[in-house]
């Protein structure tokens, strides 16, 4: 079986099943004492989780030299979504109990409800325009720009995730940490070759 | 002739008895926790009143068939397995789990409480010296944290305000204040500047000589497990949670207002007096509705956490917008 054969056919549905184990998990853990919170931040956790994974893939594709690595993106990113949808909707439907005022409330005056909303927001037209047709509708130069947002994203469910944290930031870091490292990775060859723009000796 | 089957005079009689439904739970739980306590109980919890071990037993007596205390609510209290692994004890960890998991670190024996400040009998005194005079009652009271969470939970204490007199406070003890233990060698956290270590709280010295507020030593019948506070802890019912602090091992008696660790961390989310309020939200939290532990829908809140009855009063003519 070829490399390509081998992502697209074995790899790629294991990672599918893979990435469902966190929602299996749900149905199996001691939700505790308080198990709408438990709900809401397993599945903030993996949103965010998901959403650093996926970024990391480029990376990795760089390092390791596979290129077909890229083929799980999508794929990575579309779970990222799904968890976000799950996060929003425990969130909604449990333990706002639909009551829309409340949640308007929450989204306008709680800084960090309101970052999560916008995060929410950001996600859906990069889920939308995640089919191939989409893909090919865009063009590739304007679909990836499109998809830049993601860094965004990811910047902005860490800054959710420490403005919700009342004293130990601690967790949020780390993941603010883990997301930096993936910028500097996509940065740092822009910044070499910016530099050596300015400062090639043809210059 | 009808014989009646079993099941139907048990359920003849439960509905007969409903309006005791909920005491009832609260005796068998007392049962299911005394049971538990005679065997390894006091291993398991890890902890024990500055008692040898083998006076378990005598100590659980003394917790059972208690009077109830002043405005002891007859509501439904909450699990006692919820109430012992949901916890806000950051010397134990700052998840809600780990204080459970970390209880073992809370070193309860031997225990004293430093007094201090303006009054006319401090000293360090044993915690049986504290204990040993005062009348233990079944306080059983709602709890609700500034999180939005709530219980129920039935305390094993006494009047603050009794314990307080013994000390002797003179005039210029306008304010109380409780610090927690500092045993950063045990308690793992502390070595952390996650908090501004010790933890500490205040009351107001009218508001620490209302009847409501409470030093306890137990819940449920039992001795406080650690993560709960043990051996010794503040319950002030209506305030959140915060202010109710755990494992007091000093209070100093003041001329002004003490520092209180929350309100220090953050002035403009935790207020000094932090008293349970519908009306005024929390930037982080709306704080007009609560969910109890065990319940799915969320509940309305009630100023002062249903007690503004017995302690508005404290506060009649303040702003509780401004003294949040
Ligand atoms: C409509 C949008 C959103 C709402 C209303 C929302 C709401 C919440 C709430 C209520 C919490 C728990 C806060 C607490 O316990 O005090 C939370 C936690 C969290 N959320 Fe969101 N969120 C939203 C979107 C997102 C998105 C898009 C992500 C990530 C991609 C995310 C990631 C997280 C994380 C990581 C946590 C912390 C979990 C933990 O404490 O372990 N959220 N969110």
């Amino acid at each position: 079986m070829t490399r390509s054969k081998l992502i697209s056919h074995v790899v790629k549905p294991l990672l599918f099943a893979v990435c469902l184990i966190p929602l299996l998990l749900l149905g199996i853990i001691d939700l505790g004492a308080n198990p709408i919170e438990t709900l809401t931040h397993h599945t903030g956790d993996w949103a965010l989780r998901f959403l650093l994974i996926t970024l990391a893939v480029t990376p990795l594709q760089k390092l390791t030299g596979i290129g077909e690595i890229v083929r799980v993106r999508r794929m990575l990113g579309l779970y990222a979504f799904f968890y976000a949808v799950l996060h929003a909707g425990i969130y909604f439907v449990l333990d706002q109990g639909l009551d829309f005022r409340a949640v308007v409330a929450d989204v306008i005056e709680r800084p960090y409800i309101t970052i999560g909303f916008a995060v929410f927001l950001s996600l859906i037209p990069l889920a939308a325009t995640s089919t191939n047709a989409m893909m090919r509708r865009l063009g590739g130069r304007r679909w990836k720009r499109l998809h830049r947002i993601v860094y965004l994203s990811a910047l902005g469910a860490v800054v959710h995730f420490l403005w919700l944290v009342k004293a130990d930031l601690r967790e949020p870091l780390i993941y603010l940490a883990i997301l930096l490292l993936l910028l500097a990775f996509r940065t740092a060859p822009l910044l070499t070759r910016f530099r050596s723009a300015v400062f090639s000796p043809d210059h | 002739m009808l014989i009646k089957k079993p099941d139907e005079i048990k359920s003849s009689e439960l509905t007969d008895e409903s309006v005791y439904k909920s005491r009832r739970r609260f005796l068998s739980a007392i049962a299911a926790a005394t049971g538990l306590s005679i065997g390894g109980g006091y291993l398991l919890s890890g902890n024990a009143v500055g008692k040898p071990e083998s006076n378990a037993k005598s100590d659980d007596a003394r917790f059972a068939d208690l009077p109830d205390g002043p405005y002891s609510t007859d509501e439904e209290v909450s699990e006692y397995s919820d109430v012992t692994t949901y916890n806000n004890f950051y010397e134990l960890g700052t998840s809600k789990e780990a204080p459970a998991r970390n209880a073992h670190q809370l070193i309860t024996q031997p225990w004293s409480v430093t007094v201090s400040g303006e009054c006319d009998k401090p000293g360090v005194y044993n915690l049986e010296d504290i204990l040993d005079k005062q009348p233990l009652e079944d306080r059983i009271y709602r709890l609700r944290c500034v999180e939005t969470w709530s219980a129920v939970i039935p305390w094993v204490g006494f009047s603050l305000a009794d314990t307080l007199k013994r000390f002797q406070p003179n005039s210029k003890a306008k304010y109380v204040q409780f610090v927690t233990i500092h045993d950063p060698e045990n308690l793992k956290t502390q070595n952390t500047r996650v908090l501004d270590w010790p933890y500490r709280e205040g009351l107001r010295i009218d508001e620490a000589m209302h009847p409501l507020a409470t030093l306890a030593v137990g819940m449920y019948g039992r001795i406080l497990p650690n993560q709960n506070g043990a051996p010794l802890r503040l319950v002030v019912p209506w305030k959140y949670g915060f202010k109710s602090i755990k494992s007091i091992v000093a209070i100093h008696f003041t001329n002004e207002e003490p520092e209180a660790t929350w309100n220090m961390l953050q002035p403009s989310e935790y207020g000094f007096y932090a008293n349970v309020n519908p009306a005024v939200s929390h930037p982080r939290w709306s704080q007009s509705k609560e969910r109890r532990l065990g319940e799915w829908l969320k509940r309305e809140t009630l100023p002062f956490n249903g007690y503004a009855e017995q302690v508005a009063g404290l506060y009649s003519g303040m702003d509780l917008k401004k003294f949040f």
